[in-house]
């Protein structure tokens, strides 16, 4: 196996000291004056942000979607090996030619799942606006 | 139906031929990636430049194993409707992905699950235990793999052994992840993907036509299987009806646990999504992922039924059993070509989804173990981490290999798959859940969640029905109480203790995960 050498554009020191593996976890700052513009923007800000009533709803907004949905999938998927497990009677009921109530259950898990999932799609649209309007903010607050 | 049955053309080396072109193209996109895997970013998260519905498209090669394409459609093809439970909780569990996890991972990490736990924990300690835990799933699952590829080889692929299959599966894998990286692995997994919906349509529109295309013809054929019993007598069963497989209700409800909250623990899985620019992209290859693995198994309705229809149980059983389900439905309506596209199939499942999770296992080793747990995140050397990536998923092949050909063909493979599910929905789930959503959450609750979830996962199974006659734990598959354990590990381990930084870093790992801010770029070119 052969290693080729790390390619020109990677301006990573070569020996011994931090490279793009070290920001994780809990490491020392950069100096400053090594710093990129967003990365002495974020390790200034993030308490500013976190306290910005647009965060603050952003985070709510995101919360009553996922919440109840997260509860109603669940509950929905659970309802049907409990329908099946406990039920069996009724699951074999016949509805659609000899399609019984099982099947058509177990089937309509996939478009509960697609439905929901578009709907979180559409929603999220949104969310992405908010947080780039508050980047936006907090960029155009920077200089002040 | 008799006139089917009687198909029973010679086997030819066609299936050998095709399986050849598929390592062929593998090993040109392998050779084409090894150029731009130089760099860490490139070689751990393919340069984050995999767009949207080519990540979906890989997380579904990455996730629909042999065990859901053949094993499933056996489980169909036996004892219909409780196989298909199967289908409805591996797409569902895409839900918790979606809403939970797939875009703060994305925002706050970088190549591991770990990634975020080290975030605002102690990076230490959380990295080791997390990397054993995925470790631990990941060896478990792969083994599971190729076990099951050496064991299908035999009736796939006539004059290959056991043996030789589980050394090619195993070399292949390596090669892969050695030298092309995450971008080779997503390639192979892209192109399992597109050749198992193909098959798998071509099969579902091969059985339909039988029934002239008419959806009642088909579900009427299936409310009067026949099939020989254990004792001899032929017995008429509807396949609609559920219970034919599943006596106990609680085992259902414990497998679609582990199912629901373990797909979004599963440590190959999650890596996947920082191989996309942000966390937008990641959330719209869930959306992919799910569009595709919902469509695959929604057909397992019609060749998993098919099978059981068209073929008969008994017909299967003499054709090589539960997993020759599907290949057997395509050697009768299809004939001999149809058939070695569907076997060449089955191996690009194995290989797309062992590649997978070799990278896992050794992106883990190098990423958390080495560079950060015993260097302190300091590379020694430049290009030192991914280096040892490669040697790891180098031993791990080679371990892999050596322990599937001394298990040997006959072990139960489908407790190793449990396994690997129960420990992602028991020790991974939670800890990834708490650090996201709970302020209080500490390392000390991190690493009591993990362990607990870990060792209540394998003890659980090693006393239950697979593996005792007379099982201490009454249910297969141990997600029912081992997910409440591992959550009650991590809440009682934060409990315990208090970590001011922890609770002062999760404002900046809210704002992380909610914004994208200081979110890992693409790598430019």
């Amino acid at each position: 196996m052969s290693f080729p050498p790390s390619n020109n554009s990677d301006l990573t020191p070569e020996t011994a000291s931090p490279t793009d593996i070290a920001p994780l976890g809990q490491p020392a700052q950069k100096p400053r004056h090594e710093q990129t513009a967003d990365e002495e923007m974020a390790a200034a800000n993030w308490d500013a942000i976190a306290a910005d009533p647009d965060f603050i709803s952003l985070i709510k907004a995101k919360a009553a979607f996922i919440v109840p949905a997260t509860v109603f999938f669940i509950v929905y998927y659970f309802a049907l090996p409990i329908g099946v497990g406990w039920f069996p009677k009724l699951m074999e009921t016949r509805v659609l030619g000899d399609m019984n109530l099982a099947y058509l259950f177990a089937l309509s898990q996939f478009f509960m799942a697609w439905i929901l999932a578009f709907l979180y799609v559409a929603v999220a649209a949104g969310w992405d606006r908010r947080a780039s309007a508050l980047l936006e903010k907090f960029h155009a607050r920077r200089g002040i | 139906m008799m006139p089917l049955l009687l198909v029973a053309a010679e086997r030819g080396h066609t299936a050998i031929w095709m399986f050849l072109a598929f390592v062929a193209a593998t090993l040109v996109i392998t050779y084409f990636s090894a150029r731009k895997s130089s760099d860490a970013s490139g070689y751990f998260a393919a340069g984050r430049r995999i767009t949207g519905w080519q990540n979906g498209l890989a997380v579904a090669g990455d996730y629909m194993s042999a065990a859901s394409f053949l094993g499933i459609a056996g489980m169909i093809a036996f004892n219909g409707y409780d196989g298909f439970m199967y289908s409805v909780g591996f797409l569902v569990a895409y839900l918790t992905v979606l809403f939970v996890v797939a875009e703060p991972l994305r925002n706050a990490g970088k190549y591991t699950m770990a990634d975020v736990l080290a975030y605002r924990l102690s990076p230490r300690p959380v990295r080791a235990v997390a990397s054993l835990s995925t470790l631990t799933v990941s060896v478990f699952y792969m083994i599971a793999q190729m076990v099951g590829a050496g064991t299908l080889v035999r009736q796939l692929l006539p004059g290959v052994s056991y043996e030789v299959a589980v050394v090619g599966v195993g070399i292949l894998m390596v090669v892969y992840v050695v030298f092309g990286g995450m971008l080779a692995t997503t390639w192979v997994q892209i192109i399992k993907a597109i050749l198992l919906m193909t098959g798998s349509i071509f099969l579902s529109f091969l059985v339909l036509a039988k029934f002239d295309f008419d959806l009642g013809k088909f579900f009427s054929s299936l409310t009067a299987i026949t099939s020989t019993a254990a004792d001899g007598t032929q017995v008429t069963r509807n396949f609609l009806t559920p219970g034919l497989l599943f006596k106990n209700p609680w085992d259902q409800i414990s497998l679609g646990m582990a199912l629901v909250f373990g797909t979004a623990g599963l440590p190959h899985i999650l890596i996947r999504f920082y191989t996309v620019p942000d966390a937008k992209t990641a959330r719209s290859s869930v959306v992919w992922a799910m569009i595709i693995i919902g469509l695959f198994y929604i057909m397992t309705t019609f060749f998993g039924f098919g099978a059981a229809s068209l073929l008969g149980p008994d017909y299967i059983k003499t054709h090589g059993g539960t997993n020759m389900a599907a290949p057997e439905l395509a050697h009768v309506l299809g004939g001999e070509v149809f058939f070695a596209f569907i076997s060449a199939v089955a191996f690009a499942t194995i290989l797309a989804v062992v590649a997978g999770l070799t990278i896992s296992a050794s992106t883990s080793f190098a990423h958390d173990f080495f560079t950060n747990v015993l260097h302190h995140g300091k590379e020694q050397r430049p290009g030192a981490e991914v280096k040892v990536a490669q040697i790891t998923a180098f031993v791990v092949g080679a371990a892999a290999i050596i322990i599937a050909i001394l298990l040997g063909p006959t072990v139960n493979v489908a407790f190793l798959v449990g396994l690997a599910f129960a420990v992602a929905a028991s020790a991974n789930l939670p800890v990834i859940v708490f650090s996201i959503f709970w302020r209080r959450f500490n390392t000390v609750g991190a690493v009591t969640g993990l362990l607990v979830g870990l060792v209540s996962s394998i003890a659980l199974i090693a006393v239950s029905p697979d593996f005792m006659a007379n099982p201490i734990f009454p249910l297969k598959n141990p997600a029912l109480l081992s997910i409440p354990l591992g959550f009650i590990g991590a809440i009682l381990g934060t409990l315990l203790s208090r970590e001011p930084e922890a609770e002062r870093r999760f404002t900046e790992l809210t704002v992380r995960a909610n914004t994208g801010l200081g979110a890992e770029k693409a790598s430019p070119h």
